[in-house]
């Protein structure tokens, strides 16, 4: 019998919610139906610190349309301790409570919420209120701050201190080459293309619905519940589609809760969506110093590595992030030291954004790198070769797998580095300079313990649903296509269900665990279905399959197939009529250590990619075009090879914004961002791409995770802007150690 | 946004009755006042709908010129033939500036009179004498990376935003507008204005008046012509320096040469006098660096905008070697000419 070709794991298929996406039947949290809804509209501070001492409300309730307007003074009871705050991504310190007190901890902190019956009556009167401030001195100048940086006593969960080794100091000392200096970044805001938002249907029975913008419908679940008192089975949080995140919705925002009070206090549905404005009164990617000091001999070998940077964080939480590691993990060097420390500005706790940690510090540490070998008259991709280290340098374990030189070899082929001529501004065409730079990009492959079910019914339909969210990054399709691998079943006949509180528990969807994880509980949940259909194929008269044992099977076409004769085969159907069943369904949980990955339990797991990039540079006037970009990437098995390349193509891009583009600007005087809208917080558009290439580089690891994936949300963004900022310096001969590289910097 | 008055009159005449007052607002392409409203930056009672007046049509003019309705899109005018054959410079122009959808609803009227994109002035939060007289300014001392490096007052630092109207500079174009009393004609020099102690006034408009049109002059400026403009990303950016050069050359020398400057000013910034220095030489990058050291002369930088100085004086001297070597700026191909 003819069969079409398998769809599986590894199939390039289109998105399974494509359809829905573009032709708006997808519904984002601040679109969904709900009648008789009160529309709230955030009051945001105007100073960076003090008290409100008064709030003038009558201007505001005498417009029409108007029902309400909560501050700290009118609002009805919430969860006093800090521990009822803490959400599932929580780090130490006191999370922010939004009309709790009196106390502005940063400019644009939500200071009242307006309800009225339409949108544009709550924004009206939200701008007739008048706000009376005591105001304290404050600070957002991170180069202030840091004369009070500091190691936080608590870390955060996640945190991983950098392990020193040998004598790196007086190693740099004695190095006959050195490279040292202060690499910036600056502050970033995620900015994703949906602004947060949130819809709250009161049901009038104390149970309410809540429509989300979130990374993960549980984590709000649990926040709701614990803030607002609501047992848990009468609050539903549902994310089942997300306009991006990049972190900005790991951890509940404040709309939400907002929205939620309103409702409780109202008892009616309210929904609660912020302006592109208001997108910059929350999480933003801390601003960031790396004091790198890199010594080498005369061959281009590394002999020591120091590596000290700071971070921005807020007055009431200790944002760690993993920044100073990827350098001393990723090189062969016999010194390295590192230290990391935080400095508290007036903002809102910093937040992690798309590769936190690494696209900072192995990026800038990446600039260093380039430096170095430069200083070594040795070409920078030769350089990584010299120094590369198989094993994880600073822990001193092996890679689950690690396949950099494959990608090193990979990109330069595709790219012609070979080609490249080795001094600064030897290549040009016309009035431009051309340089070509490279860089290593590198991430953790993470996994978190997630469940998923399957329900197989007679009809040959399945379902597999898990609480994970799709922000954009394909978990839809993913779920699909590992049911359809491991059930032998056609992509149409299976729908994926997501993003709601009530489907079996999965962690927040980040850190680029969520294809793992998902992933593998969905295998794990079919593989269940599988032995359950293999049971009832023993009730079929006269055993077809003879009493076969489920290694003995596969299943294919809908069919369970004998390995050794494939000509018997059971349709799923006649199984289960067999049995009697209308439907099979299972639940399952994987957790870390299963399968394989026991093997991998003492060994390093990270994601790896070499990223060359070509620029032209206006030799008098200093524009910058980045004209090409060869990405490859070492992370494992890739689920679905469209929306893999998709992944890593987004993450070049937000490259090239943080290489060119993004910088949002504070005005210390007033405490408060200023470039707070999209005219003028850039973000490349269409003119600032041109060719990106995307190599998958092969690199089978069964011991990373059970599927062998290791996750592809990070790694694109992760040295793209250091190949970027070492192109501008080949083009140029000018080094800009500081992110973004604006036409200022290089015309300097 | 607050409650307001609307209304769509029939006639120019009508719409102009129903203009006066001191909070009334015209309505065209929208793309900016709707912004504005929005934000709680302006708050009109009255907002008079203008898209239904007979003002959206390209015409000829006695003596070759053209005139374009105040109520034609930017798209329209910039891919309008006669327009890109006898002001290609203008074409180029509209084309660097914002983004097709925006260049589809925007008008021409509308792009002479939209406001500065200065942080501060769109923060109502923030002190900002334009939006707020006697507020003070934000930006001086504050964030001005986008700000003017010349004229601009103690009161205001803002800068005018349009691409357009750096080439209408160049074109001596010619405002038409009508109002309760009458028909005035402004030239484009001193249609906008500098700052000074009112900064809340961008241009010479008096209360009620309404732009019509704008009057091309008939000119050559078909070869040698350029409209170069710098940011902060390649496109859908507002210029830090854009620079619009218009030339005519007469065997190897310049017989006549127009410059202004966008990004720079509160008004596109031009300087005849300035201009003198280019006539009858020989294109030459002395020449043209004495240009652009007269045209910047008593640039003033903020701190955070200095860079713009140097920025426009290279960029000054690379239009005008567009603009006399006959290869003008594309505005697809981002690599500069």
């Amino acid at each position: 019998m003819a069969t079409a070709a398998k769809i599986g794991i590894g199939s390039a298929i289109n998105r399974v919610d494509g359809v829905e996406k573009v032709t708006g039947s997808a519904r984002y949290a601040g679109e969904h139906p709900v009648e008789n809804l009160l529309y709230g509209y955030i009051v945001e501070a105007a100073i960076a610190k003090g008290r409100v001492l008064s709030v003038d409300e009558d201007a505001a309730r005498a417009v029409p349309g108007v029902v309400e307007v909560i501050t700290h003074l009118n609002r009805p009871h919430v969860a006093w301790t800090d521990h009822s705050y803490q959400d599932e991504m929580k780090i130490p310190g006191s999370p922010f409570r939004p009309l709790y007190d009196d106390r502005i901890q940063f400019s644009q902190q939500p200071i009242a919420l307006v309800l009225a019956e339409t949108f544009e009556a709550a924004r009206y009167a939200a701008s007739l209120i008048e706000i009376a401030y005591e105001t304290e001195a404050h600070n957002t100048d991170f180069d202030v701050a840091l004369d009070e940086k500091y190691v936080p006593k608590k870390k955060r969960s996640g945190y991983v201190p950098p392990k020193d080794r040998g004598d790196a100091a007086q190693a740099f000392a004695d190095a006959p080459l050195k490279v040292a200096g202060d690499y910036r970044l600056a502050p970033e805001h995620h900015n994703p293309m949906e602004m947060f938002g949130s819809t709250v249907e009161w049901h009038g029975d104390g149970s309410i619905t809540v429509w989300d913008k979130t990374q993960g419908s549980q984590g709000v679940h649990a926040y709701l519940a614990s803030v607002f008192g609501f047992s848990k089975k009468k609050l539903r949080v549902l994310n089942p589609y997300v306009g991006g995140a990049f972190g900005s919705g790991l951890r509940p925002q404040h709309q939400v809760f907002l929205a939620v009070l309103a409702a409780k206090m109202l008892e009616r549905s309210v929904r609660v969506t912020m302006t592109r404005q208001q997108m910059f009164s929350h999480a933003y990617r801390p601003q960031a110093v790396q004091s790198i000091a890199l010594g080498a001999d005369r061959t281009g070998k590394l002999t020591a590595i120091r590596n000290a940077a700071t971070t921005s964080t807020s007055r009431y939480e200790d944002n760690m992030e993993n920044v100073v590691t990827w350098g001393l993990m990723n090189y062969d060097c016999p010194n390295a030291d590192a230290e990391y420390t935080v400095a508290q500005i007036d903002t809102p706790t910093s937040a992690d954004m798309r590769a936190p940690g690494a696209a900072t510090g192995m990026t800038l540490f990446e600039i260093a790198i380039d430096e170095m070998a430069y200083a070594a008259k040795v070409d920078p991709l030769e350089f990584r070769l010299i120094n590369y280290s198989p094993i994880d340098a600073m822990n001193g374990t092996p890679y689950t797998s690690k396949a950099l030189r494959e990608a090193f070899r990979e990109g330069a082929e595709a790219f012609k580095w070979s080609e490249r001529s080795a001094e600064p501004r030897s290549m040009r065409e016309g009035s431009e300079l051309i340089g070509w730079g490279c860089a290593t990009g590198m991430w953790d492959a993470q996994f978190s313990k997630t469940s998923a079910s399957a329900k197989l019914t007679a009809n040959g339909h399945l379902e597999v649903a898990c609480a994970t969210s799709d922000i954009g990054t394909g978990s839809y399709t993913v779920m699909t296509l590992v049911a359809a691998d491991t059930l032998g079943l056609p992509p149409e006949q299976i729908t994926a269900k997501l993003g709601d509180s009530d489907l079996p528990t999965a962690p927040v969807e980040g850190g680029s665990w969520g294809a793992a994880s998902s992933g593998a509980a969905v295998q794990l949940a079919c593989q269940a279905v599988g032995k359950k259909l293999l049971k009832a194929a023993g009730k079929i008269a006269g055993e077809p399959l003879g009493g076969a044992k489920i290694e003995d099977v596969l299943f294919e076409d809908g069919c369970i197939v004998l390995k050794d004769t494939p000509t018997v085969r059971v349709p799923f159907g006649d199984a289960m009529r067999a049995a009697d069943l209308t439907e099979i369904e299972e639940e399952a949980t994987a957790a870390p250590g299963f399968g394989d990955m026991w093997k991998g339990l003492h060994k390093s797991k990270n994601t790896h990619s070499a990223i060359f990039a070509e620029v032209r540079v206006d030799e008098e006037l200093g524009v910058v075009r980045v004209t090409r970009i060869v990405d490859a990437v070492a992370a494992g098995r890739i689920i679905n090879p469209k929306t893999a390349r998709s992944q890593i193509l987004g993450g070049v891009v937000m490259g090239i914004g943080m290489a060119l583009h993004e910088e949002t600007f504070s005005d210390h005087r007033l405490g408060r961002w200023m470039n707070h809208n999209f005219g003028e917080y850039h973000v490349p558009v269409h003119a600032d791409i041109h060719d990106i290439q995307v190599i998958f580089v092969d690199e089978p690891d069964p011991e990373v995770t059970p599927l062998g994936v290791k996750g592809l949300g990070e790694i694109g963004i992760v040295g793209t802007a250091a190949a970027i900022a070492n192109a501008i310096y080949h083009a140029t001969g000018k080094r800009v150690r500081s992110l973004p590289i604006t036409i200022d910097k290089i015309l300097e | 946004m607050n409650r307001f008055d609307y209304t769509r009159p029939a006639s120019v005449a009508e719409a102009v009755q129903a203009g006066t007052g001191e909070q009334v607002r015209y309505l065209a392409g929208g793309t900016n006042l709707i912004d504005l409203m929005k934000e709680n930056v302006d708050q009109p009672t009255t907002v008079i709908d203008i898209n239904r007046l007979p003002l959206n049509a390209i015409e000829e003019l006695d003596g070759g010129g053209l005139r374009l309705g105040a109520l034609v899109p930017n798209s329209d005018t910039a891919w309008d033939a006669r327009v890109e054959q006898r002001y290609p410079l203008l074409s180029s122009a509209i084309l660097a500036g914002a983004s097709p959808q925006l260049r589809n609803a925007a008008t021409n009227g509308g792009n002479l009179n939209q406001r500065t994109r200065c942080y501060y002035f769109y923060d109502v939060a923030t002190p900002c004498n334009k939006r707020k007289p006697g507020s003070g300014c934000g930006a001086i001392g504050g964030v001005n990376r986008i700000h003017a490096i010349l004229g601009a007052s103690d009161q205001c630092i803002a800068t005018h935003p349009s691409d357009m109207c750096v080439a209408l500079a160049v074109l001596d174009a010619i405002v038409q507008v009508t109002g309760p009393e009458g028909d005035r004609a402004i030239p484009i020099a001193d249609y906008h204005r500098l700052p000074g102690d009112e900064p809340w006034r961008d241009n010479t408009l008096r209360p009620g008046e309404l732009v019509t049109g704008i009057d091309l002059p008939a000119e050559d400026f078909t070869k040698n012509y350029t409209y170069l403009k710098l940011r902060d990303r390649l496109s859908y950016a507002f210029a830090l320096v854009s620079i619009a050069v218009a030339m005519r050359i007469e065997g190897s020398t310049i017989a006549e040469a127009r410059v202004a400057l966008g990004g720079v000013a509160h008004k596109p910034w031009r300087s005849t006098e300035a201009e003198k220095l280019l006539k009858g030489q020989q294109p030459s990058p002395q020449t043209f660096s004495a240009f652009a050291d007269a045209l910047l002369a008593g640039a003033v930088g903020q701190c955070k905008n200095d860079f713009k100085i140097p920025l426009a004086r290279k960029g000054i001297v690379r239009a005008l070697k567009q603009a006399a070597e006959a290869t003008p700026q594309s505005q697809t191909d981002k690599r500069i000419a």
